[in-house]
């Protein structure tokens, strides 16, 4: 396990939509290496906070950003930073498998393509086994890998996302309720992954299973209504939280 | 927000039912003390019976408190407080279920004693005993309800008077069997009482410990002063 360094600051975050004030003076560090979770009820803030670190909240008309999101010391923000390079070095995976209707090579192999990531098909091909390989899904496609990844089940597909998300070799990989549409053997092997990829990346993962936050992230940040309650070790926040309100949903007593 | 009732009410319901369970334990293991200990002083070998059959209920009890809990974390998965509260029932069910042994082990011997020399003062200083202990059991219950640190605390400090009666017991015991020869059989039983009765002092001090957990989320700090070490002295025992 490589040693934990900084990878994200986030500090004094505020989001507006129009009239709706969604983040409230957010401040977090997210280190490289491990998992960090965002917990809290629906509309707390936590997908919204999520998706600034990568801007994905840019394609939002009325969504307005304030406050400094650093990646390895450098303002994400910054009018010279391209939205789509970042997102090469900010990877995501949805809630939903989303495949492209494409071969499940093709799937993986568009980042690195428009990124120029690769020298030749055979470099390419090397990068494609190697996303599939840590996605854990290269034993189960490499024999079909012209087939339609729209034709894989749900877990399978996940996992592709999760290949095509780290093909271009991220720092960091959000993911927003990956195993929400899952079944429990396709969570738990999600779950296994995500441990995997903490050996080279900081993933960041938005959870509405409080256990699921609590088996593997390292780090968990409670959200309500807008605030960041509470950022701190899972375990303390999983077995005596500081704040009653961590405490009170948690222990499932507030809606 | 900040509610104490659970959005899941079954998962409430569980964890009162449960409660109310380890406070009927509770209650039957103070009667078993006090029981114990009027059959012993007063001879009473038809009440030491009944102590030694109300065991078997105390027993029972712990064993469905046993399969609760393991219920309820298996289908609530439960974090947080709720995890220690659960947790905290399971070591009092236990701790409750070693004092009744003591208390069934106290009223045994009634039978035996009355075929053995009397030795004074012993059944004044056993009483004393059992009463402060079983006043500490009480205590410490209500604590537990009442989730009151405090009283939980006293509790905890009201160990080294139990500690101290026993250990002025110990020293009795020793010089009547120094004396005479034909006290030590009586005074081995009685010793055994009175260490039982010590021994179930430290399960009532490791409830009121489970309350500071329960309350705080720690574990109260160890800074009980250690007393008299007569009973390990080897010395005073070669004299």
């Amino acid at each position: 396990m490589h040693s934990q360094s900084l990878k994200i600051s986030a500090r004094h975050v505020n989001v507006h939509y129009d009239k709706t004030h969604a983040i409230k003076d957010v401040s977090a560090e997210i280190l490289s290496n491990s998992v960090t979770a965002f917990i809290g009820p629906s509309g707390c803030g936590k997908s919204t906070f999520l998706r600034c670190l990568n801007r994905m909240n840019d394609t939002i008309d009325s969504c307005q950003v304030t406050g400094d999101i650093l990646l390895d010391g450098e303002d994400i923000y910054d009018p010279k930073v391209d939205p789509v390079q970042l997102r090469a070095k900010v990877g995501m995976v949805f809630q939903k498998p989303n495949p492209f209707p494409k071969s499940i090579y093709d799937n993986v192999a568009y980042g690195p393509r428009i990124h120029g990531l690769a020298q030749g098909k055979s470099d390419l091909d090397e990068i494609v086994k190697q996303a599939l390989r840590r996605a854990a899904i290269w034993d189960e496609v490499k024999d079909r890998l012209s087939a339609p990844g729209t034709g894989l089940s749900g877990g399978q597909q996940q996992r592709i996302c999760i290949a095509r998300a780290i093909a271009t070799a991220p720092a960091v990989l959000l993911m927003d309720e990956p195993c929400s549409a899952l079944d429990p053997i396709a969570t738990a092997q999600i779950e296994e992954l995500i441990d995997e990829l903490r050996q080279n990346y900081a993933v960041v993962i938005v959870t509405h299973s409080m256990h699921q936050a609590a088996r593997i992230s390292q780090k968990t940040a409670f959200f309500h209504m807008g605030t960041m309650v509470e950022f701190g070790d899972t375990e303390k926040i999983f077995t005596n939280p500081t704040d009653p309100r961590t405490e009170s949903y948690i222990t499932g007593r507030i809606g | 927000m900040g509610s104490d009732l659970h959005i899941r009410t079954a998962f409430d319901r569980d964890l009162e039912q449960l409660q109310a369970q380890m406070l009927r334990m509770g209650g039957l293991v103070e009667v078993a003390i006090l029981d114990a200990a009027k059959s012993f002083e007063t001879q009473d070998v038809g009440l030491a019976d009944q102590v030694r059959l109300a065991d078997r209920v105390i027993d029972d009890i712990e064993v469905q408190i046993n399969e609760d809990v393991a219920r309820i974390i298996a289908l609530q998965a439960p974090a947080a407080r709720d995890l220690r509260l659960l947790l905290s029932i399971l070591k009092v069910a236990g701790n409750l279920e070693r004092i009744g042994d003591y208390a069934k082990n106290m009223a045994k011997r009634t039978h035996l004693l009355l075929q053995l020399p009397n030795i004074e003062n012993s059944s004044t200083s056993l009483r004393r005993l059992s009463r402060e202990v079983r006043l500490m059991l009480k205590d410490s219950l209500d604590a537990y309800v009442q989730r009151d640190t405090e009283m939980a605390q006293d509790v905890i400090a009201r160990d080294n008077d139990v500690d101290e009666l026993y250990n002025g017991l110990f020293r009795q015991f020793l010089t009547h069997m120094m004396e005479d020869p034909r006290n030590i059989t009586a005074c081995l039983h009685l010793h055994f009482i009175a260490k039982n009765i010590e021994r179930m002092g430290d399960h009532v001090t490791s409830i009121a410990e489970q309350v500071v957990l329960v309350v705080t989320g720690a574990m109260p700090s160890e800074d009980r002063p250690k007393g008299d070490l007569t009973s390990i002295d080897v010395k005073l025992s070669q004299d």
